[in-house]
């Protein structure tokens, strides 16, 4: 495997450079959306619930919101955003032929999608900051745990994009994959609620140790065995980081020629076929 | 000395041979064309020596250097215009040459000045504000051989450069790639215009089925394959089969086109008397390099 180089930061600029131009059509209503979640579940529903603690619910997702949507914000910067780049507008085609790397365009998507959960984290936490939600100064440490977050969503996301042979492909990534998380992760209701069983494996599922360390840094319980949880989340930045970078490799430069070909000779034909046979046929062709 | 030079390149997907056992020598300086129809291998070929895209077998070597292991110095002296408009649509025309630039690592102020200079170049300067969606489609091919030069490149490699360009548009290209000889950049045509091959190539490459079947300056292979002058002859059905038979007994070298025959390889001599005086239709014009194409790479449209 090949690595990045410190030239990433171009395709990182590049980006930055568009989200300048362009953030006010999108920025705004990503900002609104956490904020009705906050004030409709936290203070709505939050009304009805009772936590043992005698804790506000509010208080109790605030984090887990901030986590949420710093995911979010990596995930749609690297399925769709990224997608869009590579197929529709061959971006990385025309960079590639510079001095970039395929692994430096991707690792600038990357650390682009986490720069975004990073900015997307913050903004929420100055809101729930406003809502006297923040009861530590841990949190000032929450925009690097979103940064590092959005490496591995946007890793996690690249890594889907990859394989991807149509747009429409990503429904069953937010639906079977960010949409449960959201849910089942510990932002909305204590994990201490399901079995024991499905406390554990809810550990395997890459929100769950960030809605810990948010939570954690927000009400200031912070204790050295959160190293662990941070760990965890290292280790998922650096295992999807890696296998991201191989599996672009593969569709932008390896088959590249032969991606070009089946498109264009029967491109309706690629789209109706289930997408998993499809890539496991292209990735088949090695080389 | 030879800038690029490839050794037994290949490039094999699943079932497809695109790039069959390439040998190619292109010298520093010269404008090298590459001919051939859709599917030859030509645009594989030069993501391939551009390392864009890794050889499934043989060797480059660009100016010396093994590119395998010096993909990003090569890839720096190197300016490619695409055959497929990959402008950034998300950045402004000024932005797109100055984003490209960066990538090459020029210093900004520079990047701004060589920006400005080649807008001005291809006359794009009162664009260089607007969105690239509000361009015209020559504008948009300017603007992305413009872009190629942002680095000043030792070698351009142009896909198709002026396709869809306007007759004026295509000299001012045309004129800047003919500069370009005089500060020794080399230069890598692929084409279809074969005007635009015969005028500014110094040697060109035929391609076919991922192999080069032949090479040389346009005028030699006009003269080795075709002759100086090309003989049409015009004929309906009945009289095909014996113009054929007479053709085959005095031993020409011709091609039957079905509506045309082609005599090729003939001199001044009046070789074709008792055709003309059968009352066929004859013609006689200069020999183009489009017969070459046509005679190495065959009439039928490629599937």
């Amino acid at each position: 495997m090949k690595l990045f180089s410190w030239r990433c930061i171009r395709m990182w600029q590049r980006n930055r450079d568009v989200f300048v131009r362009l953030w006010h059509s999108e920025a705004p209503g990503a900002i609104a959306e956490p904020i009705l979640i906050l004030v409709a579940m936290g203070l709505g529903l939050g009304a009805y619930v009772g936590l043992v603690d005698g804790q506000r619910y509010i208080e109790f997702i605030a984090p887990g919101i901030i986590a949420s949507y710093a995911m979010f914000s990596a995930s749609f910067e690297c399925t769709y955003g990224t997608f869009f780049r590579m197929e529709y507008q061959k971006t990385f085609d025309a960079v590639i032929a510079t001095p970039l790397s395929v692994e430096d365009v991707i690792a600038g998507e990357i650390f682009w999608g986490a720069t975004r959960s990073m900015l997307t984290g913050t903004v929420i936490l100055t809101i729930a900051a406003a809502f006297q939600l923040v009861h530590s100064p841990w949190a000032i440490l929450i925009p690097l745990v979103c940064f590092l977050e959005g490496v591995v969503f946007a890793s996690i996301a690249v890594f889907y994009t990859s394989m991807v042979p149509a747009i429409y492909t990503f429904n069953y990534y937010f639906t079977l994959f960010i949409t449960p998380m959201f849910f089942f992760s510990g932002v909305f209701f204590p994990l201490s609620s399901f079995p024991q069983i499905v406390q554990t494996l809810s550990w395997i599922i890459p929100l769950t140790p960030v809605v810990h360390l948010t939570r954690s840094l927000v009400s200031g319980d912070v204790h050295l065995g959160l190293l662990w949880v941070f760990g965890l989340v290292l280790l998922f930045a650096a295992g999807f980081f890696s296998l991201s970078l191989f599996t672009m490799r593969r569709r932008l430069a390896v088959l590249k020629g032969l991606c070009c070909r089946t498109t264009w000779l029967d491109s309706t034909a690629q789209v109706k076929a289930p997408f998993y046979m499809l890539n496991i046929e292209n990735y088949s062709v090695e080389l | 000395m030879a800038i690029i030079k490839t050794k037994d390149l290949t490039k094999r997907f699943k079932d497809v041979l695109a790039v069959d056992d390439v040998n190619l020598e292109i010298e520093e300086g010269e404008c090298f064309g590459l001919l051939g129809p859709n599917g030859a291998g030509k645009t594989t070929l030069i993501r391939m020596i551009t390392a864009v895209s890794p050889p499934t077998n043989g060797e480059i070597w660009v100016q010396g250097k093994d590119l395998e292991r010096s993909a990003r110095e090569a890839k720096s002296i190197m300016g490619v215009v695409p055959q497929l408009d990959n402008l950034d649509p998300d950045l402004t025309v000024l932005q797109n040459l100055m984003t490209f630039a960066r990538y090459f690592n020029v210093p900004k102020h520079e990047a701004r000045h060589r920006s400005m200079e080649l807008l001005g170049l291809f006359k794009l300067e009162d664009k260089r504000n607007s969105a690239i969606r509000e361009l015209s489609g020559g504008m948009r091919r300017r603007l992305l051989i413009a872009r190629g030069l942002v680095n000043n490149p030792r070698i351009i490699i142009l896909d198709e450069p002026t396709i869809g360009l306007d007759p004026q548009a295509r000299h001012l290209v045309w004129h800047k790639l003919t500069e370009l000889h005089a500060q020794g950049v080399t230069r890598i045509l692929c084409t279809h215009n074969m005007d635009e091959a015969t005028v500014l190539c110094d040697r060109v490459a035929i391609m076919n089925e991922g192999r080069i079947l032949d090479l040389d300056a346009p005028h030699k292979l006009v003269a080795r394959h075709v002759g100086s002058d090309v003989w049409e002859i015009e004929v309906d059905s009945q009289e095909r089969e014996n113009l054929l038979a007479m053709l085959e007994s005095r031993g020409l070298d011709f091609e039957d086109a079905g509506t045309h025959i082609y005599v090729f390889h003939v001199g001044q001599e009046d070789i074709l008397t008792g055709i003309v005086g059968d009352g066929h239709k004859l013609r006689q014009r200069p020999a183009h390099l489009e017969d070459v194409f046509f005679r190495l790479t065959g009439r039928s449209l490629i599937e």
